[in-house]
């Protein structure tokens, strides 16, 4: 059963998409156009999909979140915020000298977060190594979902755990791919052709399933149909709007790696706060 | 030193690759704690895990030839509660992955257990690509790693089996060609100390891995010389038994170091750090003095490059002669 209705997770998304926002340009350096885009999967991953418990990170039951593109981790963390890993007000911390959210994160810094990560194309063979560890004792089932960049589909390393997932059947990892089109020197299909990506992982033994990553509802769906695939890994080719819901930023590769000034940030939190101008904002 | 239960090596050793030990280590970490599990790149029986392997089928993963996956694979076997050793020839593992290694498994702090054999010229005919001489700096540089470099094949089975004890990354460095076994049954070893295997006055020789057996030869030749030498070996490089080291170089003065791979951040590297900073004292170091191997036989090439107990020897003479003309 949905524990929210998609106006509740929708208006949830606004708000994380709001507090990335104020986090970059507090910190004065990060990326805008991935975590923007990634809002409404983190919504429906930590609101709806994950079996996990935000007063007790460590919950040995609880469903695993490996963010292989580290540097989208303003979303993790302000979603993680909202959901009660810990106070929104740290969120400002980011990328300060002490804090617990560094520019990429950190393991042994941050409890939740279940690994390091920034170095691209790590955290798939990551989900192998501990998928094939709960398969060796044969613990009761834990989900793996393993979010990724597709600019980092470059990685060479990403293929070779493609490879072993694929060989060892594992059928408890569910990847998601951030399909944006987008990385740093430009679109994907400039810098590195990634070609008919559904094709790709069928080759190599994965199930995949393709949705709108901006459609809520349809991240939950696909999660659902991924988790009835046991027999095989899955892979969610999620194509979504880099910078979602700043139209200044959407689509345009120079947000990959940039935050806003504080002007930009006032324009981008007035469009989200009144819905691009559908509604009225009740800070202004 | 009695108390070390030493082989005897004016007489005949037993000789045995130093891999075979790691090896026997594996299976009997296996048999005492069933976290231990395995995972190799295609390199199963060069690296000696075939033992392990077939002991525990359901406890090893073949990764094939994929060394970066090899180690992030490693990472979320840790993150689960195992005891991961991952092998591969030490050319390709660490010397592919090094950032896998340094993100995934030290800064994420994950206790994996790097094993790469084949290291050091004594490879032989298959050339400069496979005779791995970095992998030693390129661990010691890392936080949180631990770098262990066994002297003997019985010393890599104790090694290995205190790894599967040790919560913290480590890297074991192997041997493929047979060497002398100077150790015994009865040996100690611990993670982190250094052991004084000849007492000496005159010069201090701190060797690790193979060079350890050529320092006891030239230790040998040079007390006929009347050169007393003290041989330490060191098998852990990182961390440094700093205090059993200088301990020596107060007593003799100068020092030789001899190890099988680069001088530069190797184990010489590593010395000349400890003594400038606490204690200089005359230093020689041998070692691959920043160049590549090549193909040859393996006793050859160490010759070719220096690597034994004749130039040991001579390096002893020349730190002794220097101290005296002060």
């Amino acid at each position: 059963m949905p524990k929210h209705t998609v106006d509740q997770l929708e208006t949830i998304s606004t708000q994380i998409r709001e507090d990335i926002i104020r986090m970059l340009e507090h910190a004065g350096s990060g990326h805008s156009a991935g975590p923007l885009g990634l809002a409404d999967i983190f919504t429906a991953l930590y609101y709806e999909i994950l079996k996990h418990d935000p007063k007790n990170p460590d919950w040995d039951e609880r469903d695993i979140l490996l963010l292989s593109n580290g540097h989208c981790v303003p979303v993790r963390y302000a979603t993680m915020a909202n959901v009660g890993y810990f106070p929104r007000k740290e969120l400002m911390t980011l990328r300060k000298l002490g804090s617990r959210l560094q520019g990429h994160p950190e393991r042994t810094r941050l409890p939740g977060m279940e690994t390091t990560s920034g170095p691209l194309g790590c955290g798939l063979s990551q989900a192998c190594g501990m998928s094939l560890a709960m398969r060796m004792d044969q613990t009761k089932k834990r989900w793996i979902y393993v979010v990724m960049g597709d600019g980092e589909l470059d990685e060479g390393n990403v293929w070779e755990a493609a490879m072993l997932a694929g060989k060892e059947k594992l059928g408890n990892i569910i990847g998601i791919i951030d399909r944006n089109n987008i990385q740093i020197d430009g679109p994907t299909e400039h810098v590195m052709p990634l070609g008919d990506l559904k094709a790709k992982w069928e080759a190599f033994g994965w199930h995949v399933i393709e949705i709108n990553g901006n459609d809520i509802e349809a991240v939950i769906d696909a999660a659902a149909m991924g988790r009835a695939v046991v027999d095989k890994p899955v892979m969610i080719i999620a194509y979504t709007i880099p910078g979602k819901g700043v139209d200044f930023m959407e689509y345009d590769f120079h947000w990959h790696g940039a935050p806003p000034n504080h002007e930009q940030a006032k324009a981008a939190l007035h469009e989200l706060r009144t819905l691009g101008g559908k509604i009225r904002s009740e800070h202004e | 030193m009695s108390n070390l239960h030493l082989a005897d090596i004016t007489g005949d050793l037993e000789q045995e690759p130093i891999r075979k030990g790691f090896g026997r280590g594996l299976l009997k970490a296996g048999q005492l704690d069933v976290n231990v599990v395995a995972a190799c790149a295609d390199l199963t029986d060069s690296t000696q895990m075939s033992l392990f392997k077939a002991e525990f089928p359901e406890r090893f993963v073949e990764i094939g030839v994929a060394e970066q996956n090899l180690v992030t694979v490693g990472a979320g076997l840790a993150a689960m509660g195992k005891i991961p050793f991952v092998s591969s020839y030490a050319a390709f593992s660490p010397g592919r992955n090094w950032e896998q290694i340094r993100t995934t498994i030290c800064l994420n702090e994950r206790a994996v257990k790097v094993v790469g054999s084949h290291a050091g010229v004594s490879v032989g005919p298959d050339g400069a690509t496979h005779q791995m001489l970095e992998d030693i700096a390129l661990m010691r540089v890392l936080p949180h790693m631990v770098v262990i470099v066994p002297g003997d094949s019985l010393e890599a089975e104790r090694a290995t089996l205190a790894m599967a004890k040790d919560g913290r990354p480590n890297y074991l460095r192997l041997a493929r060609e047979a060497t002398p076994i100077i150790t015994t049954d009865k040996t100690p070893f611990e993670i982190g100390k250094a052991y004084v295997y000849e007492k000496g006055s005159d010069v201090t020789i701190i060797t690790t891995g193979t060079m350890t057996y050529q320092a006891l030869v030239a230790a040998e030749q040079l007390y006929k010389d009347g050169i007393e030498a003290e041989v330490i070996h060191c098998p852990t490089i990182k961390p440094l038994d700093a205090e059993t080291i200088l301990k020596s170089v107060k007593k003799t003065g100068c020092v030789v170091t001899a190890e099988e791979g680069q001088v530069i951040g190797g184990l010489g590297g590593a010395i000349a750090e400890l003594l400038a900073e606490n204690f200089p004292a005359h230093l020689k170091r041998i070692g691959m003095l920043d160049h590549f191997g090549e193909s040859g036989e393996p006793n050859e090439l160490l010759e070719h490059f220096g690597l034994d107990a004749k130039h040991i020897r001579l390096a002893a003479h020349e730190v002794t002669a220097k101290k005296k003309s002060e």
